[in-house]
């Protein structure tokens, strides 16, 4: 039943217009979205440094200078944001620092997206009593003080950094089931739908390759507001000290630092703050601008 | 609305029960028991500690005790803590927390509904952009940011109000703790109520009233405030629970004597008893909010039926 896979659904054309698809619609708006813009050339900035963080700069990111412990930002020494408590080049840790908030923004996001995603679409497309049960139990776990239990699983697990993704990902996952079964609970009703169960497409495999595809809009928003959310959270675990551990470092972990020794040392507080503060912002603005982009109501 | 109350209480029974049983199995699931030091102990010693603290009971027998002992209101001694029970230092840290949650959460309120109604009646206004640009900022800068910052500025630079500590838990040791907590919640609060009152400044009856010739002030407060409070009143739910997680954070920074303190420390220190408490506390304060803000709810909403 190959040929039956139309999915992605295209209105090729409305009133004699030429055709556009959703997206490229979506796209135009988007980038015409000056605020949404800028966030997204920012974000595009940040990453890249991130990247490049070992090329960027002349020091390693747990090499210790033991005459310049906490030395103001200096050029001479190309320490373009000083250096930390221990001696270390502040710039090259905000960047890995970048490097680890960002991977654990994205990795605890995807994992979010999938149980989230698989569970909604379950939940919406067989309805009735699996629906029932499973939505109950979204109920359940929302009301949940979640996270003092990311907490728990960091003290009882250790302080593992993959453990932190899963933790993460885990908790963000139960949004994303409700939004993705609103959105199945209309697709499903869709003619193509339809078409592929009077074909005899197993249920599941109509949930894989004809639901799921479908789920746009409002996911996509949702992921780019996860996102920031996981990054917060993570820097919330470490600047507890139960994140990322030294040498490795995260925004959280320098914020922390920086906050022990503002008085003395107000540049170990302010680039890393700034940077996160930075990258949170964009990413509420492109999330806004996508919602705007992708929201058919004032088309 | 008593029947719904008694049924929601009842209905909350099982997801209390799921929180203590996945705490009380992860707890014990912990690589290392809280006795595990540096140096072992010898045998007798260690035997005579699992024996006073019942370890050395086969896990079911220990869960069912935990249970006993919670609808006692034990939840059992600090491992690390000597001569405290949990209980005990919950209820040493609780007046300090709900003293600044609770004035953090009214202030936000306040805060939020009154910057976000202006916001709203000045729509596209100077006003309203600063309003929604400094609610974004809120949203955007986390409580752990903010709170050192303001620290610096009004503790250390201007030296108006104290960096940290407690005192006599006076309004000078509040100001900065209460207002770091409260900014993101003020955030969010402010956009909902502009929100919902913009669309609120939009229905017949305030047109009919307008043209009743009633004043602006007359307009808002009474028919307009009502319904533009209602996500606000939704938002209560996760409005606690975002001031509980932060509440923590910010008794570290501040060095407030309250339960977020005792919760880090002990997750530090790995007190498991206590880090079990503190969550099982915090999980019945979350719901019993949660309905307090659902009975509120049918009381400003009258569309809204529960029985």
């Amino acid at each position: 039943m190959a040929v039956l896979a139309p999915p992605r659904e295209r209105p090729i054309e409305e009133g004699g217009q030429a055709g556009r698809s959703l997206w490229q619609e979506a796209r135009r708006r988007l980038l015409r979205n000056r605020a949404a813009l800028a966030a997204l050339i920012l974000l595009a900035l940040v990453a890249l440094l991130a990247l490049l963080a070992p090329w960027l700069s002349p020091h390693a990111y747990d090499e210790v200078y033991w005459d310049r412990i906490a030395a103001p930002p200096d050029f001479a020494n190309a320490h373009w944001f000083g250096t930390d408590g221990n001696g270390r080049d502040l710039f090259v840790r905000t960047l890995y620092g970048a490097r680890v908030s960002l991977a654990v923004g994205i990795v605890a996001t995807f994992v979010s997206l999938v149980i989230g995603v698989s569970w909604g679409a379950i939940a919406g497309y067989f309805g009735g009593r699996v629906d029932a049960l499973m939505m109950r139990t979204v109920d359940v776990l929302y009301s949940l003080p979640f996270m003092f239990f990311v907490i728990v699983l960091v003290v009882v697990f250790g302080r593992n950094i993959l453990l932190v993704f899963l933790a993460l990902g885990a908790v963000e996952w139960l949004t994303m089931a409700r939004i993705v079964r609103g959105q199945t609970l209309s697709i499903k009703r869709k003619e193509f739908v339809e078409a592929a169960r009077a074909a005899g497409v197993r249920p599941l495999a109509i949930v894989r390759r004809h639901v799921v595809p479908n789920l746009s809009g409002p996911v996509v928003v949702y992921v780019t507001l996860t996102v920031p959310h996981v990054i917060l959270v993570e820097s919330f675990l470490s600047f507890l000290g139960l994140g990322v551990q030294e040498p490795l470092t995260s925004w959280g972990v320098l914020i922390a630092e920086g906050a022990g020794q503002m008085e003395s040392a107000p540049w170990m507080l302010i680039f890393p703050a700034s940077f996160l503060a930075v990258t949170l912002f964009c990413f509420n603005f492109l999330g806004d601008g996508l919602r705007d982009a992708l929201d058919p109501k004032d088309r | 609305m008593l029947g719904y109350a008694l049924r929601r209480l009842l209905g909350s029974l099982p997801t209390l029960l799921a929180i203590v049983t996945l705490a009380f199995f992860m707890m014990r699931l912990a690589p290392g028991g809280p006795f595990t030091l540096d140096r072992s102990l010898p045998p007798a010693i260690e035997k005579n500690l699992l024996a006073a603290y019942r370890l050395d009971q086969p896990l079911w027998r220990q869960y069912l005790d935990y249970l006993a002992g919670l609808l006692r209101g034990d939840l059992g001694p600090s491992f690390k803590y000597q001569d405290f029970t949990v209980a005990e230092l919950i209820a040493t840290g609780f007046p300090a927390s709900l003293k600044v949650g609770g004035l953090a959460l009214l202030v936000a309120v306040f805060v939020g509904v009154g910057l976000g109604t202006l916001a709203a009646l000045r729509r596209n206004g100077r006003l309203d952009h600063a309003v929604m640009a400094l609610a974004m900022v809120g949203i955007a800068v986390p409580n752990f940011v903010m709170a050192p910052i303001l620290a610096l500025l009004f503790g250390v630079h201007l030296a108006w109000l104290p960096v940290g500590g407690w005192g006599d838990g006076g309004l000078r040791n509040l100001v900065l703790p209460v207002t770091a907590l409260a900014l993101p919640q003020i955030a969010y609060i402010a956009r909902l109520t502009r929100g919902a009152m913009i669309e609120e400044l939009h229905r017949d009856h305030v047109r009919t009233a307008r043209a009743k010739g009633l004043g602006e002030r007359i307009v808002v407060v009474r028919h307009t405030l009502r319904g533009g409070l209602l996500p606000v009143v939704s938002y209560l739910g996760p409005a606690t629970a975002g001031l509980v997680t932060g509440s923590v954070v910010i008794e570290t920074i501040f060095a407030i004597p309250g339960i977020g303190r005792y919760f880090v420390q002990g997750a530090l220190n790995r007190d498991y008893t206590l880090v079990m408490g503190v969550v099982i506390f915090y999980a019945v304060l979350i719901i019993l909010l949660n309905l307090l803000v659902d009975l509120l709810y049918c009381v400003l909403d009258p569309k809204v039926k529960h029985d």
